[in-house]
């Protein structure tokens, strides 16, 4: 698909991306392409592959074959920084933070690398603000509650400053007031830059707007509306009817 | 916010430092300024770990085998006659240059943090080997006779000498006044350095290298930079020693010695470099006091030490104070006004 200058309208694509982790293979032969501008949310059961995928894209992961391509540059086997540096940002399912430093120097450093000393201050002033952190701006993330230090965690992201955040679970442990903040935070972001958002939580997925693609076993099973998706017999089998088991 | 960065209380022991430094072999017999040198230099050695360790979370043994390799750097140069202080600014680049080749090795082949203690104290025990095998006089470096286990002997002493100028001899005072101050300036730089952005980075690289990547920087090269450096001035130390002693020999390669370096820190705290220095001098004093009563549990004590500090005191005695006194305008302070 091409626009009149020449370039793709796709921002990411991966073409028949593959892992195998010791014969079990956690992605099998995985084909998805993300628009510019588009928020995804990414969803399926437990080892669907989904977090092996989001490693794969930011460099964590190598995949046992396959492409990736992101906005025209090919990227498997480049290391993490370097592809940080093309614009992915990535928050880990697992909060990974800089436990004995302080929340300003999480958002401060993060933007340091592309701002340089001044923009940084800026850009952490602002980000404390919109994040509602101010308060706890010279605290160190280690004494942080769970909710705040998930928004530590998508607040390093968006210092990063990337064409693409990619957010496992960034909504996990949080009370619904803080789930609700989170999603319009979501969105504001999709304003200015792509999102992949893995989760489990329905209503927040509903609350964000965006296609939903569905893994299951390394695999993409279906893409398109939240509605439609789980309106989808194949759907509620290997995805809600587990749920429902768990009452 | 707090501002952060060096405190005034920081500016106040740097100046004290340098009084003492300047004042001391006016007031001690001379004996003890030698004593004290060496301490300082031990001082200087634990500094150097406390970049790397400190900083960057970086554990090396080897930093022995860096203080060993600037000592023989320093022999063999000077004892072929060249400037002494030539010699010892070769020697700091010898230290460089081998934590730079093993850094090297272990950071961009990703070895993990253990196995950089492992592979840093294999080097430095197989240094010790070849060192100790070099008993044979056909050993020789130009005029420098390694000496096997005896070692190098009549290295020249340190001296002021410049092209054109009479060499100015230091003296014990002098010595010792050129040591106190060179310990003063790594500190004070390390402590700047702390602050400074590429010290940020190098803590967050201590805390969670994966998150530091995953943001674009590359954390190679910043680890090899340090670790470098680090391995810089325990060559510097190494160097000194060499001079203080007037001889160097592979026992500055042994297990003993490159556990010492690791137990100084540990004891003293990680990562304000104070602490270090604070390490060393106790240590070092415990030491010679377990010496002089004439007990034979030098290790031993040691050895109960380490594991005492690991298992109730695991930031180590000066970061510890701090807390407990709640003087800590240093933690949790923003990179801002860095």
């Amino acid at each position: 698909m091409l626009n009149p200058d020449g370039a793709t309208s796709w921002l990411l694509e991966t073409r028949a991306l593959s892992r195998e982790f010791g014969g079990v293979h956690a992605l099998d032969g995985v084909n998805f392409r993300l628009r510019r501008g588009e928020l995804r949310c990414l969803i399926g059961p437990n080892g669907a592959g989904k977090s092996t995928f989001f490693k794969i894209l930011s460099g964590q992961l190598q995949p046992s074959s396959g492409e990736v391509v992101f906005n025209g540059n090919a990227i498997v086997g480049l290391p993490p920084h370097r592809i940080a540096r093309l614009g992915i940002g990535i928050k880990n399912q697992v909060p990974s933070l800089w436990d004995g430093l302080s929340v300003y120097e999480h958002f401060w450093l993060a933007a340091y690398r592309h701002t340089g000393r001044r923009g940084a201050t800026a850009r952490t002033d602002l980000l404390l603000q919109q994040l509602g952190l101010s308060a706890q701006a010279s605290r160190s993330v280690g004494t942080l509650s769970h909710g705040e230090r998930q928004w530590v965690e998508i607040g390093m992201v968006m210092a990063q400053e990337p064409l693409l955040l990619l957010l496992d679970e960034p909504a996990a442990g949080m009370t619904e007031e803080e789930v609700e903040r989170t999603a319009a935070l979501l969105r504001a972001i999709n304003t200015e830059a792509s999102l992949i958002v893995v989760e489990h939580d329905m209503q927040f997925i509903r609350m964000l707007e965006g296609l939903v693609t569905v893994f299951y076993q390394g695999r993409v099973l279906i893409e398109d509306t939240i509605d439609a998706v789980l309106a989808d017999a194949k759907v509620r089998e290997v995805y809600l009817g587990t749920a429902d088991s768990h009452g | 916010m707090a501002p952060a960065g060096l405190s005034r209380a920081e500016f106040a022991i740097w100046l004290a430092a340098v009084v003492a430094v300047v004042g001391l072999p006016l007031l001690l017999p001379i004996f003890s300024v030698v004593q004290l040198t060496v301490f300082l230099i031990f001082c200087l050695l634990a500094v150097s770990l406390d970049l790397a360790w400190g900083l960057a979370g970086l554990l090396s043994f080897g930093h022995a085998a860096f203080f060993g390799v600037g000592g023989y750097a320093y022999g063999i140069l000077a004892l072929n006659g060249l400037a002494t202080p030539a010699a010892l600014l070769a020697g700091g680049i010898a230290g460089a240059l081998l934590a730079g080749i093993l850094g090297y090795v272990a950071f961009y082949g990703r070895v993990s943090t253990i196995f950089l203690a492992v592979m840093t104290l294999t080097v430095t025990l197989i240094l010790l080997q070849v060192m100790g095998s070099t008993a044979d006089p056909s050993y020789r470096i130009g005029a420098a006779v390694l000496g096997g286990y005896n070692g190098m002997t009549n290295i020249p002493s340190l001296a002021l000498a410049a092209p054109f100028l009479p060499t100015i001899e230091l003296g014990p005072a002098g010595f010792f006044r050129l040591v106190g101050g060179l310990l003063i300036v790594v500190v004070a730089l390390g402590r700047l350095l702390t602050f400074a952005p590429f010290g940020r980075i190098l803590a967050t690289i201590r805390e969670n290298e994966q998150r530091t990547e995953l943001l674009g920087y590359d954390v190679r090269w910043r680890k090899l930079a340090i670790f470098a450096a680090s391995g810089g001035v325990a060559g510097l130390a190494g160097g000194l020693f060499a001079s203080w002693g007037s001889f160097v020999n592979p026992e500055v390669f042994s297990l003993g010695q490159s556990a010492q370096v690791v137990i100084w820190v540990l004891v003293g705290g990680r990562g304000l470099l104070y602490g270090a220095v604070v390490g060393a001098l106790l240590v070092q004093a415990l030491t010679q006091y377990l010496g002089a009563i004439g007990t034979a549990y030098t290790a031993f004590v040691l050895g109960l030490l380490m594991v005492a500090f690991v298992l109730a005191l695991r930031e180590g005695l000066v970061p510890t104070l701090l807390r407990l006194s709640r003087f800590l305008p240093w933690r949790n302070a923003p990179a801002r006004s860095c």
